[in-house]
This record gives C-alpha cells, sequence and structure tokens, in this order.
C-alpha cells in the first residue's frame, strides 16, 4: 500500500476520532466504524475531505465499500489511477 | 409547593461576555452596539447592531477541534458559551460515563439557527452538489441544535428541548423550565436561549423599517428606550443562561444561590383586540403581568423594580401604561424601572435570558442599573411616573423583587418574578 496516501487518510481520519480513541490505533485494517468508533455522520465528513485532498470524487457505491483504511486507500489509488 | 432557585449563570452579551464583563459593563452603561461594515455595503438602511466579541481561542474553550470544522452558527457558539459557563458557574460537571445525569435536563431557545450555514447549504443545494453539505448542517441549522449541542457537552439525560416565541423565547423558558421543576419531573434545568448575529437575520427587520437609520454614525446613542427620540430598536444577538433548580438539590449540593424564581404567567393576546402579529394586545400583557404576579404570589407594592421589554419603539409608553394599570400603580408609587436594550440593543430570542441574567445581577450586586440614551423622557412616560423611577444612573439598592417581562411577534407574552434568596 502507498505509504505516502496511508499516512494523508491517517490524517484525515485522526481528526474525526473520539476522545478515547488515538492516531496511533489506526492500523491499516482499522474498520471505520467498528474499531475507530468513528460516528457514522462523521464518515460522509471523511468522504469530502478525502476528496478534497487527493482531488478525486467518490461515488455512493465507492462509501459503501470504504469500510476499512485498507478500503479507502485501495479506492483512493484506483480512483487516482483512472484520472 | 417545590421552591425553584437559580444556582448558576453565563452570559454572552454586546456589551459583555461572562458574567463578571456583563455586570460591570451593566453599571457603567457601556454599550455593546456598534457600526457594521457589512450591512452598509450591503445598503441596510439601519448600518448599526449589538453582537458578542468572541476574542481568538475563546471558542476552542468550548468545541473540540471536531466541533470547529466548519461551524458557522453564531447562535450555537453564543449559546454554548453562556451554557458551559451557567453549568460550570453552579458547580456542575460534566457527566462521565455510560450514564447521563437523569435528573438534569436543558431548555434552550432561539428563533432560527444556524442561519450562515444554512446559507452555505443553499448555495450548495442550488449548484447541484447537495453531497457536499457534509454531516454538520443539519445540526447546525435545526432549530434544537443549541440544547442537542448543551446537550451532548453536559450529558443531561432529562427533557432537552427548544423553545421559540420569538422575543419572549427567554423569558417563556425560565417559566417553562420552574414548571418542569415544580412538577418534580426534574431537579435542575438548564435554561437560556440564543440568537444569531448577520444581515439574514437582521434584514427582515430593516425591511419592516422598524430599525433606527439615523444613528449610523453615532451607533452608541442609537437605542433609546423610553425617549421621545426613540426611533426603532437596535438588532442584536448573543445568548444568556441560567441553571434552575429545586431547592432541596440545590441545599443538598451547598450550592450558591443567586435569586429564588417565584413563577409568573404566559399568555397571548390572539391577535384580537388591537393585538396584531408584530404589536400586543394591551389587555392581554396587563393581564400577564397580573396573574403572573397571582402565581407568584407577589403584591404590586412588594416589586422593587421592573426590567421591561421597552424595545426603544414608539409602543415603549404604552408598555408603561400597561404596567401602571396592571400593577394598578403610578406616579411616585411606581417601581423602579429599567431596559438593557439601551446598552445591548434587542438581541431578539436571546433578549429574554440575557436580560433577566442582567436583573438577577441587580439582586446579587445590591445595584439598580441605569437607564442609558433616555434623558429625554417620552412624554407620555413623564405624565404616568416620577422621572427619578427611571433612573439614568446605577445606584446602590437593595431590591427584594424583581419583575420581568419579555413580549414578542405573534402577541405573545412573558413575566416572570424573581426573588432575593434569604435562608
Amino acid at each position: 500500500m502507498n505509504k505516502e496516501k496511508y499516512q494523508k487518510l491517517k490524517e484525515i481520519v485522526a481528526v474525526y476520532l473520539p476522545e478515547d480513541v488515538s492516531v496511533n490505533d489506526i492500523t491499516e485494517e482499522s474498520h471505520f466504524i467498528n474499531e475507530l468508533n468513528i460516528n457514522s455522520a462523521n464518515l460522509v465528513d471523511i468522504v469530502l475531505d478525502v476528496e478534497d485532498a487527493f482531488d478525486i470524487m467518490l461515488e455512493n457505491e465507492d462509501m459503501d465499500q470504504m469500510q476499512t483504511v485498507k478500503n479507502a486507500v485501495e479506492i483512493i489509488e484506483a480512483k487516482l489511477s483512472n484520472k | 409547593m417545590r421552591r425553584v432557585v437559580i444556582t448558576g449563570m453565563g452570559v454572552c452579551a454586546p456589551n459583555g461576555i461572562g458574567l463578571d464583563d456583563f455586570s460591570e459593563a451593566l453599571q457603567q452603561g457601556k454599550s455593546g452596539v456598534r457600526f457594521q461594515p457589512k450591512l452598509k455595503e450591503l445598503q441596510f438602511g439601519c448600518q448599526i447592531a449589538a453582537s458578542p466579541l468572541i476574542k481568538e481561542g475563546v471558542k476552542e474553550k468550548y468545541f473540540t477541534p471536531l466541533q470547529l470544522r466548519g461551524l458557522n452558527a453564531s447562535g450555537l457558539v453564543y449559546g454554548v458559551m453562556a451554557g458551559v459557563d451557567a453549568w460550570n458557574d453552579a458547580g456542575l460537571s460534566k457527566s462521565i460515563g455510560d450514564s447521563p445525569d437523569w435528573d438534569s435536563g436543558i431548555l434552550f431557545g432561539t428563533g432560527i439557527l444556524g442561519v450562515d450555514k444554512f446559507r452555505e447549504a443553499i448555495y450548495k443545494v442550488d449548484e447541484n452538489n447537495v453531497r457536499r453539505l457534509g454531516s454538520t448542517a443539519v445540526m447546525q441549522t435545526m432549530a434544537s441544535g443549541i440544547s442537542a449541542y448543551l446537550g451532548g457537552i453536559l450529558g443531561c439525560g432529562n427533557q432537552v428541548t427548544t423553545n421559540s416565541s420569538a422575543c419572549s423565547t427567554g423569558t417563556e423558558g425560565v417559566l417553562m423550565a420552574y414548571d418542569r421543576i415544580v412538577s418534580g419531573n426534574a431537579e435542575r434545568m438548564l435554561v437560556g436561549s440564543c440568537s444569531d448575529s448577520g444581515p439574514y437575520v437582521w434584514g427582515g427587520f430593516d425591511a419592516m423599517r422598524i430599525l433606527p437609520r439615523k444613528f449610523n454614525d453615532n451607533p452608541e446613542i442609537a437605542s433609546r428606550p423610553m425617549s421621545a427620540t426613540a426611533s426603532g430598536f437596535v438588532p442584536g444577538s448573543g445568548a444568556g443562561a441560567m441553571v434552575l433548580e429545586s431547592l432541596e438539590s440545590a441545599q443538598q449540593r451547598n450550592a450558591k444561590i443567586y435569586a429564588e424564581v417565584l413563577g409568573g404567567n404566559v399568555n397571548s393576546g390572539g391577535q384580537r383586540g388591537g393585538g396584531t402579529m408584530t404589536a400586543p394586545n394591551n389587555e392581554a400583557v396587563q393581564l400577564c403581568i397580573q396573574k403572573g404576579m397571582q402565581s407568584a404570589g407577589v403584591k404590586s407594592y412588594e416589586i422593587d423594580a421592573i426590567n421591561g421589554h421597552l424595545t426603544a419603539t414608539i409602543k415603549d409608553a404604552t408598555e408603561i401604561d400597561n404596567w401602571s394599570e396592571a400593577l394598578q400603580l403610578k406616579g411616585g408609587n411606581f417601581p423602579y424601572i429599567n431596559s438593557f436594550k439601551g446598552v445591548i440593543g434587542h438581541c431578539l430570542a436571546a433578549a429574554g435570558s440575557i436580560e433577566c441574567v442582567g436583573a438577577i445581577l441587580q439582586l446579587t450586586n445590591n445595584r439598580i442599573f441605569g437607564n442609558v440614551n433616555c434623558e429625554d423622557i417620552h412624554p407620555d412616560i413623564a405624565d404616568k411616573i416620577t422621572l427619578g423611577k427611571v433612573p439614568l444612573k446605577t445606584f446602590s439598592f437593595k431590591a427584594n423583587v424583581i419583575a420581568k417581562a419579555s413580549f414578542g411577534f405573534g402577541d405573545v407574552n412573558a413575566c416572570v418574578f424573581f426573588k432575593r434568596y434569604d435562608d
């Protein structure tokens, strides 16, 4: 997995972590809602931040598939290579 | 019957943020009315307004970095600041762990919330970009956004809701919270109200031509309650908050007690008998005051001071007539009366709660705060009551009972009575 993109995504996600989850808890396998305890409403904001940061546009099906950090990085890479 | 007392207060007012600054400002007659370049740019007739000045870095003390992202709802900011301050002032803490405080509720009113956020959303929607609204458009623009934010920050598990009755919102809220505690449904209620700043809130009033237009170069003398030269209310914004608590609970916690809420009345003139959408039915105003006295167990001669609604329009003299009729007092027997709107403008939905906080500060500071900008008192008011009853300067006075009333569009009225608390 692309380190740079992973790092950038981690920074985006960090803002939405609840108080009892630290940035260090984020791993490639982390599930946004079940493991990082991110409020499902905030997933919408993460998607918008990702779009801005990588200058891509995510479709509804992309959002449905974005369950884990790894899923997200894969979707970002796919979008960027199709540009 | 259960007694209800006030154990905490917070305020975010145009002329002072926090109880110390606000109290000092009222004492000195310091104005929060300022020229607003934005209103000039937009070609408003009235280019002045009264808004709280929030210093850099203050919001960060009340909101998490996540809450601050995309936060564009000024009323919400004022309300959270005043509400959290009142809670802390009462010596209460945020609920920790999985259980909220089931005995504590929130009743925090507003007229309209998050107008600037809503404007952002409208632009995005109209550009076929609804997907870019993000998650905060709803909670910053729903009326109950303010009680919802406070409820989450403090962890309250009793009723958490928002009332809305135009300019009587804040005073009405005190009585609604009082009822909930008297009935035994809550031990304490954080009660308050907030109002957004900005052209989109104030524009409608400018269009109605009820805001002063002659003072754009001289903002501090624009708001002139009870004056012969009053020419409309100065639009304002901000928030006020109080913690109402059962006397038993306050005593158990050894809490400091600012004042007792004796009760009051809320009614409507039904837009009949001279009452309209924008003007009060005088009979209703008088009944509201009289029924309020009955329910509070107060005789008119026991009222030491009135903090009126008195917005600085031609209707101020009518309000004085209504008080005089309702209390059956005039001349030198009439209580002291003041309006804080001379220095804070008309903070709309926030007016009642900010002014209740000011009225109670008079009890705790042993002062009656002076009126500003009414050296030229309206002749109809001078005919009705002795001039000294409209003090132009703050003076020392140990009031025992203070009446506070607010009246709102829709012909709605609220009148509450506060009493000095003695053990």
